[in-house]
């Protein structure tokens, strides 16, 4: 009995230690300040969007756009915690206020903004689902896969949206959906499926990792819109706001030329656009409730969009992906920001 | 009267060389009668034919300090993949330059295991250690005091959350499980319905669908912004779900009490819960000691599952590293390492479990 | 304590006693106080909930049952497609578990059965590589072995145009498990019928033989009998439909098999992960079963001329079934709901479909709730019939 009462004081000991875990939340900026972190929901191994290093270290573009929002309200990217979420637990997350920003490839639909009480902002990845198939197969369209086995990375538009395509056709399928995206790419490799369906990116990282990347092809088709977006909680709008030009504060500085390289030669500009983004001029911090320095910080620990890009997923990475439709609207892509003033 | 036999005549004599000795052993235990010795010559053949190849691709064609490349290269297993990813694999967030407090906590664990395996040293003293022991774990994992830095839970991964699960699972489930027993054994109608309700309405569920109940349910149970952190979450629930058990095996050693003994306990003029607590219990949670121990074997096992709502557990952070492009296609070495981990954890503990088992029996 | 007797005696005993000494009333408090307090916290967050859902304008309700699920399933036993309800993509599901937890309860037992007899061998390599069998998969988890059978099969299989056939018409691929089926045909629901019919006869006689040995000793041979009607009455029912002959064999077309019946990888793995897993336990209790059984018993069949085989079969494992039949019942139901982990290798068993429908209709409550009602009526159920039969097993006790 006296090891029960022992165990049990010991017991009582250790959640006291994890109280300071249970805690409310108010505004959600003032929530941020006073915790001294922000808390960013992410994907667990989506290599070029959110996957921890060998060393623990996360990286990733959605991280990145994480950390933007973290140096803008912090004036540092290490001021910042990442709470991992499957598919399911995602939304949760973010309507029970466990997390304050979600970065976590989610598609922007019209239901999540309106039945799940989500709102989404400015879009750091544009993608569409594709397919992908290996090269000895010899089918050059998607339509072509009629009575084909096709393995579904886990998502929630994704499997609907191959079903949707198959029904539009009148050809048949036969799904294979994973939980584990690892399981479901190395059963893909194994020939377990014809094909492979996904966001157009995840395909190509999944195809950079194949034993031989060049034995499979991803067909030209596009079938849906996947812009992939931050999300924050209906109703905070001044977190909404902060949120939504965090992204585009990276957007804007690569238009504008800065990147964390010539970011302080750029201090000096006589651009008044470049002057009011840095803070040179003031203004655009106080009407946001930052400090006026947020973007140049963004772009000095962070970087802007391109580098961001280039660093995750872009040539030099194992991912190879083109910018193509996030490439800056002057290059013919969607990355376009509103003026900064 | 015996006739003294003549000393040359107690000569011992040795048994047949067919029934004792190595042939002799041979001809009992692998070779009595031809279907036996039909069985034995088939599954001989069985392991001539698959280990050779096995050892060769384990330990002779093998990789295991190597880069990813050179393991792509040959065609033996890849160990690299768990050399150069361990410690995330084991450690997993912690603060990379600070992963030998959680190693020191899990080493200080085994320790106390192994302290508390002889029954000698069951007494008051082992208690003061084991909660010593796990505040010196505590502070070691959590830091914050002593010019330790502070590392919150939810950087705890891999080993470590693994453990912290299965432990505090069962400490605190235990307490939860006896009173749920004594319930279900109580004759209030009320308090045994609402325990009988309760043991079976959890044991006939998946742990996995508590754990779906954890992450995104238990959210919307509390008041705005009142927030619990995951780990905590998926740790309740496995609390809820383990004290079930607890309480059908406490069950089991309440029932094994002679009636003679509540019944002379009543005579002594205790009251209920002295009863319980002095006379009743004591002599149950003995009876119950090795099934217990089945239980933390199997919540040390089912820790595992928090991989389905994506916590960094041991399994999980295998995980993750396999799906580094470099390492993706070594997941049976990866997978067979920490099945290897999970083994000597489990099989130590139901070793010790049968150990005990005899020795409560003598 | 009489109370007559204490007015009589003492007027002072007879004064009330404080309710707090009554054990009856403090009873009656004390539970009314526990259930106040398990209506209050359910209250609590019945009513959080309540106002979290609203808050955050999330629909509730089961309404999304009846709405098309849109996702297709690769595995089913009815027909689905895609334009089904989210109601008919969950049966599917619930038909696939049961499938799966039918078929695995069955080799579950039969090989823990046999490695439970192994380790108790006098065969040293026998019973030394059951004994390493029991221990290795008791030890490890069974996630853990489910991704790792599955990863196995999808390494060493071959693809559907190098498949493996050991016999025409029969194909190992990673596709799956593909062979030849009879094309349908009514004589086939005639021929079950007909073995349903042989089936209830063969219980029938079975009771009269039973009965009939019992009151004259005479020995009714049984076995040979009913075999025979087994086999006869669908052959008969066969032969007299039509006798149809034409076979659905799988063949190569386009990307894959068609025609004959299949298993998937995804089936296999998790029936192979999840009976091996179970059998080690199953195995344990079998042998926990038959030494408890005293040797006496063992010694006594074998001094009546019992062969070894006999002994087991006669005298060992109709006592050591009663000794079984409880924990193995717990075995049995922790395969049905460990067949939940399906989940993790991309089974659609009702987890897998459940979870996509909560993924899509975003109503996690509803979802979570229906898995756990669904799986506590399967463990009832189960648990029902295991206790039905092992009453049964109590009667034949003299």
């Amino acid at each position: 009995m006296k090891l029960t009462r022992t165990a049990i004081i010991v017991l009582l000991a250790a959640i006291f230690m994890m109280l300071p875990l249970i805690a409310g939340a108010g505004e959600t900026l003032d929530a941020v300040k006073g915790r001294g972190h922000l808390i960013v929901g992410v994907h667990s191994s989506l290599f070029g969007f959110g996957m921890p290093d060998e060393k623990g270290v996360w990286r990733g573009l959605d991280v990145d756009t994480g950390r933007a929002v973290a140096t803008a309200v912090f004036g540092s990217p290490d001021k910042i915690k990442f709470i991992t979420l499957t598919t399911q637990t995602r939304f949760t997350a973010l309507q029970s206020k466990e997390i304050d920003v979600l970065c976590r490839n989610a598609t922007r639909t019209l239901t999540r903004e309106t039945e799940l009480g989500l709102t989404f902002v400015a879009t750091n990845y544009y993608d569409g689902q594709g397919f992908m198939v290996p090269k000895k197969l010899g089918v050059k369209q998607a339509k072509e896969l009629d009575g084909a086995t096709i393995c579904v990375l886990p998502g929630t538009t994704t499997e609907q949206n191959v079903s949707d395509y198959f029904r539009t056709y009148k050809i048949s399928m036969k799904p294979v959906v994973i939980e584990q995206a690892t399981e479901l790419n190395k059963a893909f490799f194994a020939g377990r499926c014809d094909c492979l369906t996904s966001d157009a990116s995840q395909l190509a990282s999944v195809r950079a990792v194949a034993p031989n990347p060049d034995d499979y092809v991803i067909l030209p088709e596009i079938i849906s819109k996947e812009p992939l977006s931050p999300a924050v909680r209906h109703g905070d709008d001044q977190w909404r706001d902060i949120v939504d030009f965090a992204v585009l504060a990276m957007i804007a500085a690569e238009d504008l030329g800065i990147n964390s390289k010539n970011l302080d030669e750029m201090l000096k500009s006589n651009d008044p656009n470049i002057k009011r983004f840095l803070g040179v001029t003031p203004g655009n911090g106080k009407a946001l409730g930052l400090d006026e320095k947020w973007a140049y910080n963004i772009v000095k620990y962070v970087g802007n969009y391109g580098e961001v890009f280039e660093r995750n997923v872009g040539k030099n990475t194992s991912l190879k992906l083109p910018r193509g439709l996030n490439a800056q609207w002057k290059d013919g892509g969607l990355m376009y920001s509103p003026p900064f003033k | 009267m015996r006739t003294p036999i003549p000393a040359s005549a107690v000569e011992d004599l040795k048994p047949p060389v067919s029934s004792a000795g190595p042939l002799g052993w041979l001809r009992a235990n692998l070779f009595k009668g031809p279907f036996n010795s039909l069985l034995t010559l088939f599954i001989l053949f069985c392991l001539y034919k698959m280990a050779p190849p096995l050892i060769r691709w384990a330990f002779i064609d093998s990789y295991w300090f190597s880069d990813a490349d050179v393991c792509r290269a040959g065609d033996g297993a890849c160990w690299s993949v768990v050399s150069q990813n361990l410690r995330f694999i084991l450690f997993g967030f912690y603060p990379y330059l600070l992963q030998w407090r959680p190693a020191m906590a899990v080493l200080i664990l085994i320790g106390l295991f192994f302290y508390s395996r002889d029954t000698g040293r069951w007494n008051r003293r082992l208690g003061v250690v084991w909660a010593a022991g796990l505040v010196v774990m505590g502070i070691l994992m959590h830091g914050g005091v002593l010019g330790l830095a502070e590392v919150e839970t939810d950087q705890w991964g891999g080993i470590s959350l693994t453990l912290l699960l299965a432990l505090f699972g069962l400490t605190a489930a235990y307490p939860l499980g006896v009173l749920l027993a004594l319930g279900r054994r109580s004759r209030l109608p009320a308090i045994k319905t609402v325990c009988v309700i309760y043991i079976e309405l959890i044991r006939g569920v998946p742990l996995i669908s508590m754990l779906f109940m954890a992450s995104v349910m238990f959210p919307l149970f509390l008041p705005e912004g009142v927030t619990i952190n995951k780990i905590l979450r998926a740790q309740a629930a496995i609390i809820l779900f383990t004290a079930a058990y607890i309480a059908e095996v406490v069950r089991g050693g309440l029932q094994a009490i002679p009636r003679g003994q509540y019944e002379a306990a009543e005579s002594l003029g205790l009251n209920y819960s002295q009863k319980m607590r002095l006379i009743i219990l004591p002599q149950a949670l003995k009876i119950v000691i090795p099934p217990t121990v089945s239980i933390l074997i199997s919540a040390f096992k089912d820790t595992s599952l928090v991989v389905i709502i994506g916590l960094f557990d041991l399994l999980k952070t295998t995980q993750v590293t396999l799906s580094n492009p470099a390492w993706i296609r070594f997941s049976a070495e990866a997978y067979l390492f920490i099945a290897v981990l999970y083994f000597l954890g489990c099989f130590s503990m139901s070793n010790f479990s049968r150990h005990l088992e005899k020795e409560l029996k003598a | 304590m009489s109370t007559a007797q204490n007015h009589t005696d003492g007027p002072e005993i007879s004064q009330e006693v404080p309710f707090w000494h009554d054990p009856g009333k403090r009873a009656i408090v004390f539970q009314a106080l526990i259930l106040c307090l398990v209506f209050a916290a359910g209250y609590y967050i019945f009513a959080n909930t309540q106002a979290n859902l609203r808050r955050q304008a999330i629909s509730t309700g089961f309404g999304f049952l009846g709405r098309e699920a849109g996702f297709g399933i690769g595995e089913a036993l009815i027909p689905y497609s895609a334009a089904n309800s989210y109601a008919h993509a969950l049966l599917v599901g619930l038909l696939n578990t049961l499938n799966v937890a039918f078929i695995g309860i069955l080799l579950t037992l039969l090989l823990g059965v046999v490695i439970g007899i192994a380790r108790l061998s006098s065969n040293w390599l026998v019973s030394k590589l059951a004994t390493g069998y029991i221990e290795v998969l008791q030890n490890i988890p069974v996630l853990l072995q489910l991704f790792f059978w599955y990863s196995l099969f999808n390494d060493l299989l071959p693809s559907p145009r190098q498949s493996f056939s050991p016999l025409p018409g029969v194909f190992f691929s990673n596709r799956g498990f593909y062979f030849p089926v009879p094309v349908g045909h009514c004589a086939f629901g005639w021929a079950a019928a007909a073995f349903g019919g042989a089936a209830l006869v063969c219980f029938l006689l079975r009771r009269w033989a039973r009965k009939r040995q019992d009151q004259t000793g005479q020995i009714f041979p049984f076995w040979p009998v009913s075999a025979v009607l087994l086999v006869g009455f669908p052959l008969l029912a066969w032969s007299l439909a039509g006798a149809p002959t034409a076979m659905s064999i799988p063949h190569l077309t386009g990307f894959n098999f068609q025609g004959g019946f299949s298993l998937s990888p995804e089936f296999g793995a998790l029936l192979i992960g999840l009976v091996l897993y179970t059998s080690a336990f199953v195995a344990e209790i079998v042998r926990a079963g038959i030494q408890a059984i005293s040797i006496g018993q063992s010694e006594a069949a074998m001094s009546l001329g019992l062969k070894s085989n006999l002994v087991l079969s006669l005298i060992i494992l109709p006592q050591a079934m009663r000794i079984i039949i409880p924990p193995l019942t717990s075995q049995m139901l922790n395969l049905t709901k460990n067949s939940s982990l399906a989940v993790a290798i991309g089974y659609p068993d009702f987890v897998s479909v459940a979870n996509t429908t909560i993924n899509q209709t975003g109503q996690a409550i509803e979802g979570v709730l229906i898995i756990m009602v669904v799986y506590l009526i399967l463990s009832l159920l189960t648990s029902a019939f295991m206790n039905w039969y092992n009453k049964n097993k109590a009667l034949v006790e003299r």
